[in-house]
């Protein structure tokens, strides 16, 4: 098995996810890896990203003056411009956003994803308390849920026959995108798309405990 | 018709054992001038605090937090505020989670004169504990009621002498449906300015949510 640093797991999931955008979607992309994924947009692809704080058309982060910051911050906080043709609003405009199914797609990332398409990211009981913030309203409503994560968690599967955290959502997820593969949930179970060419099905089924499908010939290359 | 008072007489609202709304979330919106005043001006402990984060380090809500003058606490993410997380899993503080949409609804429920409302968002998580579930054309949802308070303190950009209230960029996010929420509501503003002044049009929320205006750089 290839061995990979953190920043090349991270970079072949965040490249293969920009794949999957439009010009013109809505997306959601959650705190830290997921939020990558807008600087690897392919050419001519433009999309207005959605903060669940009350902003679609998030730009560029910047420094400002104190008082300025209160009023253009993305939803970790951090002061961000807005683009040309963003637009503010309240909290209930923006989960009505989530909720409504108005976003096209919303990335994020994740603890377990199990073969039912269920999700666990929020809670790790015992560990501390976080709270589920905005995270279970914005995967109900979706048009697509990709989850962006590392394959396993220090070599412990990820990819479960059943999640055991408590959930975010049942039956949500509909992509997973990791350094080993590309992986769709279907009713039938998780199907093995695409494969990252410098691993074998072998190894990767090694490290996920759901049984993955195998499409006739077998995973296409991811890149 | 004159709404604006001084920080003083509008923290003076504010009693013991009361719950009390906060607008703002993760710096965004929050009323700090007014939290400040109430924090250093009074000693009211006791509270319910509705608020999604109760605050980010250094800030006057998370100061209050540290001071123990919260019974309960009504939020949704309490991620990066280390203070609420020690309360909460050492069970110095009740705290009540709801996912940040539900929050929102709940409120803004309460200021419509709603009982609740049906989301699909917590159904199969430990959201639904308790909670009634009602199918609607074959989907689940969940029965979340309203959530409302005895007293507002919002963040507003500007106000009139009526309370119409103008709120710029994401710091609407819960200030706007607070507004609606609380027995007695109470705006800072950066500008207040005659009534008249702002544009019907570029209102955000309508005087009559308001009760009380104060002036955010008041000195006291």
């Amino acid at each position: 098995m290839v061995e990979m640093d953190k920043k090349t797991r991270r970079e072949i999931i965040v490249k293969r996810i920009a794949k999957e955008f439009e010009d013109g979607f809505y997306v959601n992309l959650g705190v830290g890896m997921p939020s990558l994924v807008a600087n690897y947009l392919p050419e001519g692809v433009n999309i207005m990203l959605h903060g669940e704080n009350g902003m679609l058309g998030m730009g560029e982060h910047t420094e400002i003056t104190a008082d300025e910051q209160f009023n253009s911050v993305d939803a970790g906080g951090a002061p961000v411009k807005a683009v040309p043709g963003a637009a503010y609003f309240d909290s209930c405009t923006a989960f009505a956003m989530a909720r409504g199914g108005h976003l096209n797609c919303t990335v994020l990332g994740a603890l377990e994803v199990d073969e039912l398409g269920n999700l666990a990211n929020w809670w790790v009981p015992g560990v501390r308390m976080p709270g589920m913030g905005g995270a279970m309203d914005l995967v109900v409503g979706a048009k697509r849920v990709i989850i962006s994560m590392e394959h396993t968690a220090k070599g412990a599967p990820k990819i479960l026959k059943k999640c055991r955290l408590p959930l975010t959502a049942v039956g949500c997820v509909d992509t997973i995108v990791t350094e080993l593969g590309y992986f769709k949930v279907t009713a039938e179970g998780i199907v093995f798309e695409e494969i990252n060419p410098n691993v074998t099905v072998e190894e990767v089924q090694a490290q996920t405990e759901a049984q993955l499908i195998i499409p006739e010939g077998g995973p296409k290359p991811m890149f | 018709m004159n709404k604006v008072i001084s920080k003083r007489e509008a923290i003076a609202k504010v009693k013991d054992g009361m719950s009390l709304m906060v607008g703002g979330f993760n710096t965004g919106g929050d009323p700090n001038e007014l939290v400040e005043a109430l924090r250093t001006k009074t000693d009211v402990k006791g509270l319910t605090l509705i608020n999604i984060d109760a605050g980010v380090e250094g800030s006057p809500l998370t100061t209050m937090l540290e001071e123990r003058r919260f019974k309960k606490v009504i939020g949704s993410f309490f991620g990066a505020n280390k203070e609420i997380q020690k309360q909460a899993d050492g069970g110095l503080v009740e705290y009540e989670l709801c996912p940040q949409g539900t929050f929102a609804e709940r409120i803004r429920a309460a200021g419509a004169g709603l009982g609740g409302i049906l989301t699909p968002t917590g159904v199969g998580t430990v959201v639904e504990n308790g909670k009634q579930k009602i199918t609607i054309d074959g989907k689940e949802y969940l029965l979340e009621t309203a959530l409302s308070a005895d007293v507002a303190l919002i963040r507003a950009e500007v106000a009139d002498e009526s309370g119409n209230l103008v709120m710029v960029g994401n710091a609407r996010n819960t200030n706007t449906v607070m507004a609606m929420a609380a027995k007695y509501v109470v705006a800072q503003a950066n500008k207040i300015v005659k009534i008249g002044e702002i544009d019907p049009d570029d209102v955000t929320v309508a005087g009559i949510f308001v009760d009380a205006v104060v002036y955010a750089g008041e000195e006291i």
